[in-house]
């Protein structure tokens, strides 16, 4: 099944990892300077926000997948834009699961490179708004695992693409949504099947960032 | 005496507590340009903590840090700090070394030029490309100084440089210390090796509990120290801190 070329299965598994990715890509845009932000500064409710981006990690998909619904439904306060039942409003919903564990990961990160960097680029002349940048780019083999932990979830998900997608067919059906469809129509070999590659593009994808990690630390750089 | 820089620097009463300890005990002091300054003292005296105040990383809890001389406006542009343990960017040596010029508004070629000079003159040819996380603490510790030095600071802070380094490295961060002394920059180091301060020592203040015990310049303080804590130290007898209060002395005589 997996190798014999079903045009849809890869129509399938093209359209996961599009949507994976634009959420994680979108989430990692948007979720670093934030989790920098919440690393590096200090504000009233500092403490009170990194709570809750923390409590928003163990957000369940269907949750996030419900607001989506209501924010996007034709009623809605987005509704005019009638992006429902569209993969633009699945990669809203990953953004916003993924958003806060790229934002909460990414803090820790940034608090521990400014205990480690922070008074010798003070000393250089730096300040911990320019220094983000540098920091950034010191902790990129770290923060690089803070990304992948965010489309473990994306790509795992299947309760806030069920819902804002509506998994229909050529359209919004990425993988989780048809092995749900397959399991309960009984296709179990078609749904094992779907299984097996999302586990492969799991490892695989796991595997590479390993490489990458191994090799730069290697060399130093 | 004439003043043209930011220096001398003077400490006035100054006081300052970490975590509910007296970090710096009412410390009054001048730090004056052209003359290497060694602040020697055990372990836990407050040598480090007065160097980043010193430096401008922390401020005081009371008492005046202030530099005296004319040009003290530009103060945090004509200083640099070398910590005790050096901190590399992920990069080669050439870039660290450029990277402690990006916020100081030379042009590209400048920056360049002035990279390749202090490469030069500070020996760092055969490790320029070198990745500088992969170097030995002390390759690292000297490119550390070259990196900080590079800025063309009028005074230069370093922190214990030489913790943790074999006699040959030791010798090498010497030399390099003797180097950026001599071509004009005011060096202020902290340590407790009592042999390296007979080294490098023009000047000595003596540090024990948060408290400058002894002001002296170096031939004076090592003939005739006038505090005891100083004698005890120089004559290898252990001073530590009373955990409980820091206000007494103890001596370990063996």
């Amino acid at each position: 099944m997996i190798f014999g070329a079903d045009p849809g299965l890869g129509e399938v598994v093209l359209l996961s990892l599009k949507v994976s990715c634009s959420a994680v890509a979108l989430a990692i845009f948007f979720g670093l300077p934030l989790g920098a932000f919440l690393a590096l500064y200090r504000f009233p409710g500092r403490g009170l926000t990194i709570i809750c981006v923390n409590a928003l990690m163990g957000l369940p998909p269907v949750v996030i997948g419900l607001l989506v619904y209501i924010i996007f439904s034709r009623a809605g306060p987005l509704g005019v834009f009638g992006l429902l039942y569209s993969p633009s409003v699945m990669i809203i919903a990953q953004l916003l699961l993924v958003l806060p564990i790229i934002a909460a990961l990414s803090r820790q990160h940034f608090v521990d490179l400014w205990h480690e960097y922070g008074d010798q680029l003070m000393s250089l002349g730096s300040n911990r708004w320019r220094a983000v940048p540098t920091l950034l780019w010191e902790g990129r083999v770290n923060l690089v695992t803070v990304g992948l932990a965010g489309f473990g979830r994306a790509i795992a998900e299947v309760g806030a693409v069920m819902i804002v997608g509506g998994n229909i067919d050529h359209y919004t059906r990425v993988m989780t949504t048809a092995i749900t469809l397959e399991t309960s129509k009984g296709n179990l070999s078609l749904a094992l099947g779907l299984g097996i590659i999302l586990l492969l593009l799991s490892v695989f994808v796991n595997l590479g960032v390993s490489l990458a990690r191994a090799v730069t630390i290697r060399q130093g750089v | 005496m004439n003043f043209s820089g930011v220096l001398p620097l003077s400490f006035n009463d100054v006081s300052l507590s970490l975590e509910g300890r007296v970090v710096l005990d009412n410390v009054s002091l001048d730090i004056l340009p052209h003359e290497r300054t060694i602040i020697l003292g055990p372990n836990g005296a407050g040598k480090t903590t007065l160097l980043r105040l010193c430096h401008g990383l922390i401020s005081a809890d009371s008492g005046e840090v202030c530099w005296q001389g004319p040009q003290a406006g530009m103060r945090s542009r004509r200083q640099a700090m070398v910590f005790q343990r050096p901190i590399m960017l992920r990069r080669s040596v050439r870039a660290n070394i450029a990277y402690g010029l990006k916020f100081t508004g030379l042009s590209y070629r400048q920056k360049k030029e002035r990279v390749a000079e202090v490469i030069e003159v500070t020996g760092l040819n055969d490790l320029a490309n070198r990745s500088a996380r992969l170097l030995s603490t002390g390759e690292q510790q000297r490119v550390a100084i070259a990196r900080a030095w590079a800025l063309g600071p009028e005074i230069l802070f370093l922190d214990e440089p030489t913790a943790s380094l074999d006699p040959g490295g030791t010798r090498a961060i010497e030399r390099l210390v003797e180097f950026v002394s001599g071509a004009g920059t005011t060096v202020v180091l902290t340590t407790q090796d009592l042999s390296q301060a007979r080294r490098l020592a023009e000047r000595i203040i003596f540090f024990h509990n948060g408290k400058a015990i002894e002001i002296a310049d170096a031939k004076s303080f090592f003939m005739r120290p006038k505090s005891r804590e100083a004698k005890a130290f120089l004559e290898g007898e252990i001073l530590w801190q009373n955990k409980t209060d820091y206000k007494g002395l103890q001596l370990c005589v063996g």
